[in-house]
């Protein structure tokens, strides 16, 4: 593999990645919240895509039709059930509940579905590629970035052109003022966090049928949804996508100079821009 | 005239202080009613008590005749009341004009939108694309009553709107009060500047320490009465 090649392979990876991060980067941004469970989320997703596959035979890629939704029901019932008893003024509540799902997600996962490493198969598909030039591009991946930057655009105009949108970015202004022109919050909170689950539900099936999960996999995705969100900047759509790029092509850079050494490669960018641009790459945008 | 707004006997505790203690009111249809008292008097938590931001302990809040004293904040706003919050507390990382449209999220039809809040502040309409905390402490008041006035309430509490203002700005801000009442808008509004509440208001409710100290007809009530209630010394 040439640096090149590497270099596309990471970007199309983060594409992945910022699907990871954008629902994390959303709910914090929306209710000052942060989703220790996110992980979790994503591998509920690909698990329940790997049900109806094994119980009724649906591809990995037509069961988002169900786990979509149903992601994003549980995403707003979550919120409104548990997650609101927890916003307020202290961040430690809703760390604590939100570590503590994560804990009970993964521990039924295991009694379920055991330890095994699982992985979502969609045929032929899987290793499919085309080549430009020196390049190998797999379908799949370049699908999933595709899927990637469309869903972040329209994310993005959604917030900035929408009614809703507009109330969204009212009530993470100042959720109290909002209640004071007709808005219901907590109905707000629970839309956003029904696109936060919807979306890395997505990103986790989509995760499944690129590489294996058991279910304990949740942490690392939620490492890798933080790095992406702070490396782009806070609250911003476009910096997620960037932060998820800069990520991946630093995994898959690593990887190229040593194998074995891909996921730290990740962890040492984030740390480097941690140390020299703690504010992110993009800062916060008003309008998105 | 009918009776808009009726509040009885109502206490709000702040802890184990009791900011509101058995506080009585009303406010006739089309009305202009001032709340007064000094710093601490406990007009803001009245406010909030009537918008549903904070929970009475005891006492009622009545709107067009219902009980609405547990009544949630956001529905209050569609039956009718809404409130400019002291401080203003618009939404600053949206444009004026979005902060205008959030405030019409009640979806509460009659004769303020956009254009009309425009003609009625024609500052606000020169900056509607403007970050709405990008502008000056008048401009922003401006387009707190504008956004308040957007869910075409009924009733419009006003919360200290002369605060942190010079005094020319002020004037051109209470000069669009007529306006608002002409169109038949009931409001109460809290102020400070006792002047400035006699000129604007039919009815004055002084407050002192959490109760009532004085109410009456803005014409019939003297200046000596108004700081005896005011400070609570005879003067």
């Amino acid at each position: 593999m040439t640096l090149l090649n590497a270099v596309v392979q990471g970007l199309l990876l983060g594409g992945l990645y910022a699907l990871f991060a954008t629902g994390l980067s959303l709910m914090f941004g929306v209710m000052r919240l942060v989703n220790l469970a996110h992980g979790e989320v994503a591998v509920l997703g690909a698990f329940g895509s790997l049900v109806l596959g094994t119980a009724l035979g649906v591809n990995p890629l037509l069961s988002l039709l169900v786990v979509v939704p149903a992601s994003a029901a549980l995403g707003y019932l979550t919120q409104r059930v548990v997650l609101d008893r927890t916003v307020g003024p202290s961040p430690l509540p809703s760390l604590l509940v939100t570590f503590g799902l994560s804990i009970v997600v993964q521990n039924l996962l295991l009694a379920t579905f055991t330890a095994d490493q699982r992985r979502l198969d969609v045929g032929a598909l899987t290793t499919a590629s085309f080549r430009a030039g020196d390049l190998s591009i797999g379908y799949l991946p370049l699908a999933v970035f595709t899927t990637a930057v469309a869903l972040l655009a329209g994310l993005s105009l959604f917030l900035a052109r929408t009614s809703l949108g507009r109330i969204i970015r009212a009530t993470s202004d100042d959720p109290q003022a909002v209640r004071l022109m007709g808005v219901d919050a907590k109905h707000v909170y629970g839309i956003a966090a029904a696109i936060a689950f919807a979306t890395v539900a997505l990103a986790g099936v989509v995760n499944g049928i690129q590489t294996n999960f058991t279910p304990l996999s949740g942490p690392l995705l939620l490492i890798i949804a933080f790095e992406a969100v702070i490396i782009g900047g806070l609250g911003n759509v476009w910096g997620t996508l960037l932060g998820g790029v800069v990520l991946g092509v630093a995994q898959t850079v690593g990887a190229w100079i040593d194998p074995a050494q891909q996921i730290l490669a990740g962890h040492l960018v984030f740390l480097l821009v941690l140390a020299l641009r703690p504010q992110g790459l993009l800062p916060k945008m008003a309008a998105t | 005239m009918s009776t808009l707004l009726e509040v009885t006997d109502l206490e709000v505790r702040h802890g184990d202080l009791r900011a509101v203690q058995g506080v009585s009111l009303s406010v006739a249809e089309g009305d202009v009613l001032a709340v007064i008292g000094a710093n601490g008097a406990g007009k803001s938590t009245l406010l909030s008590a009537i918008t549903g931001l904070l929970r009475p302990s005891a006492g009622q809040v009545r709107f067009a005749g219902d009980d609405v004293t547990r009544v949630r904040p956001h529905t209050r706003v569609r039956l009718g009341v809404s409130m400019v919050p002291e401080g203003r507390r618009l939404f600053g990382s949206l444009t004026v004009e979005e902060n205008l449209q959030v405030g019409a999220s009640a979806k509460r039809p009659g004769p303020w939108d956009l254009k009309a809040v425009y003609d009625l502040f024609p500052l606000v309409a020169e900056r509607r694309a403007r970050r709405a905390g990008a502008m000056s402490g008048g401009e922003q008041q401006a387009t707190a009553i504008g956004r308040a006035l957007m869910s075409n309430p009924r009733l419009l509490l006003l919360d200290e709107v002369s605060l942190g203002l010079a005094p020319v700005v002020v004037k051109q801000l209470y000069a669009a009060l007529p306006e608002i009442t002409g169109k038949g808008t009931t409001v109460l509004l809290v102020e400070q500047d006792v002047r400035q509440a006699f000129a604007v208001a039919d009815h004055v409710h002084c407050m002192l320490e959490g109760r009532t100290s004085l109410e009456g007809r803005s014409d019939q009530v003297s200046m000596e009465q108004v700081s005896a209630a005011y400070f609570g010394v005879r003067a």
